[in-house]
This record gives structure tokens, sequence and C-alpha cells, in this order.
């Protein structure tokens, strides 16, 4: 039997194409430029990058899971507290100890689904920060990791850090810019892959049912889509991924204390910000919001609490006039997808295919 | 016989909105439901698809016992739906969201599901817009896509929750040849429906609801001439 098919589906388009080899350059350039580029550059690059990737993980979350969380610091705190004990209290690496934070968070998450998930929409958002700020109180209690007041990775640790000879060899900079380096260099992977892993979820078959989850729950559950099992799914995903990201911001850092670690307005409140001037639901949104993110931090870096509420402002006015986010004006003018996700019908008798 | 309803009762606190429903459809049959506005038909609906839980009685699709059964589960057993007010996922194609109730009601790789998905869109006339917004579509559109996805989920049953209504006379002949035609293919049909002449020309048996009780079902003719139907459904002194 011969079966001629006629209709055939296809994402791939030409935009898509050069985003993907555009991205590449991007990446080699990135893992080069420590080369050529000054220390304070370079820890520019990693506040991005971390950013960049919370945005990234905070948009699969609402954008298309739907889920508005404001409680992604606790996955960041819990993550950075992981990374800090398993240094502190296991003699861990702390390269490694990175992964305990990913761990940590992905064990906090299950709790904390388990209660948010009764909860909806507001209630929902208010909810996963009340966990949040419990989380908080409970790890200032810790006394072994410096309880309200913090502490600090140990010397012979952040001295020993797997990889860090290496780059001193490699650029011939001092102890504390290769750790910068080999952070800056984990941001990237970390980005890259937060990013380019939701972007394959998008195109796999779970992207259909992100988007139908995202726009009619009802029709949803009505078409066969597992909705309770996906909302899990994409919560302890982004939550894993949150605390990785917090374990390396902290081993960055190198301090740590429950009032930066679980910061509402640094890891949550800046991460809204970005994503949703951006674009939310799109890849190219958070890309697009980071940018302009750190370049308003960088001009309004000494006006204090203006920084705050010119923030705030910017946020209200692009909710108002582009709810679709600056990437969402680009898109809606020009049609381009950087990262398209779209699978068009090709075949006889439909518009524009052929 | 594919699906059986025992004494299936719904209430929302007080209010009775399935009363001891009892009846069944056989296969490859198609059965009609009217009643006035209220009447508990769409409550119906989705105590057969499982959107909402019964609160007694006994629900059995395919010989299987589906009562507790969530919506999901339903639909990939063979339950498929169109809702009253059109749902699409208005961010997807209307392909996608075809795509999406293929790959998910019946369970497969969405690359085996475009050769069915083109075939659906084109009996139900919109293989031309398969590649536009969802949320873009005129409501005669929306209503085809919502047909079109619950053909998608592969039902063995298939329920239409007033499709025709709100169209113009054409569009409304157009869309009834279309489910005529899923009809003959041997697709069993509930369809709730308040444009009568739309209904009796598709469905052999029809069913009254009032105040969640079922008030009569048999055929069309004997129904409409029913002293009680014409009272209560049509509101007439006889």
């Amino acid at each position: 039997m011969t079966t001629h098919t006629a209709y055939r589906l296809t994402t791939r388009t030409k935009a898509g194409t050069i985003t993907g080899l555009v991205a590449l350059a991007l990446i080699a350039l990135g893992f080069a430029l420590p080369a050529f580029v000054s220390r304070s550059t370079i820890q520019d690059l990693f506040f991005i990058l971390t950013m960049l990737a919370l945005a990234q993980l905070w948009n699969l979350l609402a954008g298309y899971g739907g889920l508005v969380s404001v409680g992604q610091q606790a996955f960041v705190g819990i993550g950075a507290y992981a990374m800090f004990a398993a240094v502190i209290l296991l003699g861990w690496n702390p390269v490694v100890a990175i992964l305990a934070g990913g761990v940590a968070a992905l064990l906090l998450a299950i709790p904390t689904a388990f209660f948010a998930f009764r909860l909806q929409g507001a209630y929902f958002a208010i909810g996963t920060w009340v966990i949040a700020e419990v989380t908080r109180l409970l790890v200032a209690q810790w006394k072994a990791l410096g309880g309200g007041t913090g502490t600090s990775l140990p010397r012979e640790a952040t001295g020993n850090i797997m990889g860090v000879d290496l780059v001193r060899a490699l650029f011939g900079v001092r102890e504390a810019a290769a750790r910068d380096i080999l952070a800056y260099w984990l941001a990237l992977v970390l980005a890259v892959a937060i990013t380019g892993g939701i972007y394959w979820l998008l195109r796999n078959r779970l992207g259909l049912a992100l988007a139908a989850l995202r726009d009619n729950i009802d029709a949803a559950q009505s078409v066969g889509v597992d909705a309770v099992r996906l909302k899990w799914a994409v919560f302890m995903l982004a939550a894993a991924a949150t605390g990785l990201v917090g374990g390396l911001v902290f081993m960055q850092t190198a301090r740590i204390s429950p009032g930066a670690a679980f910061a509402v307005t640094d890891w949550t409140a800046y991460v809204i910000f970005i994503v949703v001037i951006g674009g939310i639901g799109t890849i190219e949104g958070p890309i697009v919001g980071v940018i302009v993110f750190f370049l308003l931090r960088s001009a309004l870096a000494d006006y204090g609490s203006w920084y705050l509420l010119t923030l705030g402002l910017i946020a209200i006015a692009v909710m108002l006039f582009a709810p679709k986010g600056l990437w969402g004006l680009v898109s809606a003018r020009t049609g381009l997808h950087l990262f398209p996700v779209r699978r068009r019908l090709s075949g006889p008798k439909i518009q524009g295919g052929t | 016989m594919i699906l059986s309803l025992d004494s299936v009762s719904k209430s929302f606190g007080a209010l009775k909105v399935a009363d001891g429903v009892t009846f069944a459809v056989e296969k490859g049959e198609a059965l009609g439901i009217i009643g006035p506005n209220g009447a508990g038909k769409s409550t119906l609906f989705n105590l057969i698809t499982g959107n909402l839980l019964s609160s007694g009685g006994r629900i059995t699709f395919e010989g299987r016992d589906v009562t507790r059964l969530p919506a999901m589960e339903r639909v990939r057993m063979g339950v498929g739906r169109s809702f009253q007010i059109p749902q699409p996922f208005e961010g997807l194609t209307v392909f996608e969201n075809l795509l999406t109730a293929a790959t998910f009601g019946r369970g497969g790789r969405e690359a085996d599901m475009v050769e069915d998905c083109a075939r659906i869109l084109d009996e139900t006339e919109l293989l031309r817009k398969a590649n536009a917004v969802a949320g873009s579509l005129s409501l005669l559109d929306r209503k085809r896509l919502e047909l079109a996805r619950a053909m998608a989920t592969g039902p063995e049953l298939l329920l239409l929750d007033e499709i025709a209504g709100g169209l113009t006379e054409a569009e409304c002949t157009a869309l009834v040849a279309t489910i005529r035609g899923i009809h003959a293919q041997g697709t069993t049909i509930i369809w709730i429906e308040h444009v009568l002449h739309a209904l009796t020309s598709v469905v052999e048996r029809l069913l009254v609801l009032d105040f969640g009780r079922v008030i009569g079902i048999g055929a069309p003719d004997e129904i409409m001439a029913s002293k009680e139907v014409r009272e209560i459904y049509l509101g007439l002194e006889v």
C-alpha cells in the first residue's frame, strides 16, 4: 500500500534557522569573552545571565502554565542555602554543591505545590509568597549557617573551587577574578540550557498542552490534557532550575543571609518586571526584558528609590499600552518570531501554504 | 448500547439540576435533547463528559462505569464534546487546536495526526483557515472549530451543545450537513439544540428535559405531539 501524504506539519522558519546560527555564534563568543573584557563586565554579564535564567523560568510558570507565582525567592533562597550547607557542613566543592541547591528546591516545591495548587489566581500568588516567607523564617533559625545574620563561604572552600586553577592558568588572572569567570561560565551554561530546554519543551507535544492550558483549562481537559499533572511537572521543573540559579548566584557572592537569599524584590519582582516588559508567553520576551532591565538599572543606579518608582511606572505603562510587552510590539509589527513554535499546516487548499 | 445513565443526580445546594436522570443511547444513534432554558441540559452534558461529577447515580460508557472518572480520561475513552459558548485555544491556530485535541485525546505523536486533522478541517470547511489564529475567527468558524476539535479527539460518542445557535439560516444548513456526514460515518451523537428543525433533520429520538428531570423520550413527532411537552417546552396552552 502506498500512502500519499499531501499535508505536512512544519515548525521550521528562516528566522528560526538564523536565530539558531546566531545563538551558536553568541554562545561561542560568550565562552571566549573573558579573554577580552574586564572583570566588571564579566560581573555584569553574570547578573544578566542569571536574571535571564530566572525570567525564562518564571515565564514558563506564568506565561505558559498560568501559575503566577510571587514566591520564586523561596527556591532561590533554599537553593542558595542548600549550596552553603553542602559546602560548610558536608565539605563539598561549591560547584558540585550547586546541584544540592537544585535538589533542595525540588524537595521544597513538593509541599509548596501541594498547598498552593488548592488556590487559584491571586490567591495562588499570595499563597506562594506566604510559603516563601515561612521558609525564610525557618532558614533564619538555622544556627549552623549563621541564623538571621547569615554567613560566608569559608576561605578554604572559595580558594579551592573546581576549575578555578584552570581559569587562572588560562587567563593569567587573580583568584577572585578567576572565580568570577568560572561563575560566569556556569551562568552561561545555565541560561542557555534553561532557554534551550524551554524552547525544546514548547516544540514538543507538551508545548501544545501548555498553550491549551494557558488559554482555557476546561477545554484543555476536555481534549484529554492532564492539567493537574502538567502543572505539577512545570512547577517542579521551574523550582529545581530556580534552585540551581540560586546556588550559583550565592556561590559567586560567597556570602549569604536570609534577607538576601529570600528577597522578594530581587528574585521575583525584578523577574516579573523583566518578563512583563519584554513580553510574557514568548522566549524572546525575557531576553529583550533583561537587556532593558539592565540598561535601566545602570542608568538609574544613583537615584535610590526613584529607581524602583521608575521601574514600577514603566511596568504600568507597558501593561496598559503594550500588554504583550516590547517583543509583542515588534512581532505584531513585523510578524517576526526568533524562536518559532507555530505548527504550520501546509498542503492543498490552505491559505498561505501550498 | 454505548452510554447509559441510571438515576443520575446533581445538586448545587438545594437546587437539583439533574434529578434521577435515566436513559440509554445505542451505538450509532443520534439523540436530540430539548428543554427550556435552565432545564439542566448543559449540566447533563457536563455530567456525561466528567466536567462535573454527579452527586448520585451511575454513568456507563462502553460497558465501563465512568461515574467517577475525570473529563480527560473520558475523552480518551471516546467521549468528545463541543461547548455551548465556543472555547477555542485562542492563542493557537485552528490547526494547532485540532493537533492538541488529536495528540492528547487519542494519545500519539503530532506527526501521525497531521493527515487526520487535515481531513477533519476539510470536512468542517476550516481547511482554508488552518493557520489562522483561533482568536481571530468569526462565530460560524468558532462553532465549526468546536465541532472539528471534538472530532479530532476521535470520539465514539460526540456531544454537541447548541452548535447551531446564533447562526444564520444558511450557515445552519451547512453545519447540519456536516453533522449529518459525521453521523453517517457511524459516530454516535447527542445534540442539545433550540433550533428544532436543524435537530430533527438529524436525530432519530428526542429527549425532553425540564427542571433536571426527563419528561419524555421517543420519536421526534411523538414527542412534539405530546401534550405535556407542548405545555412545558413550547409554553402552549392546550
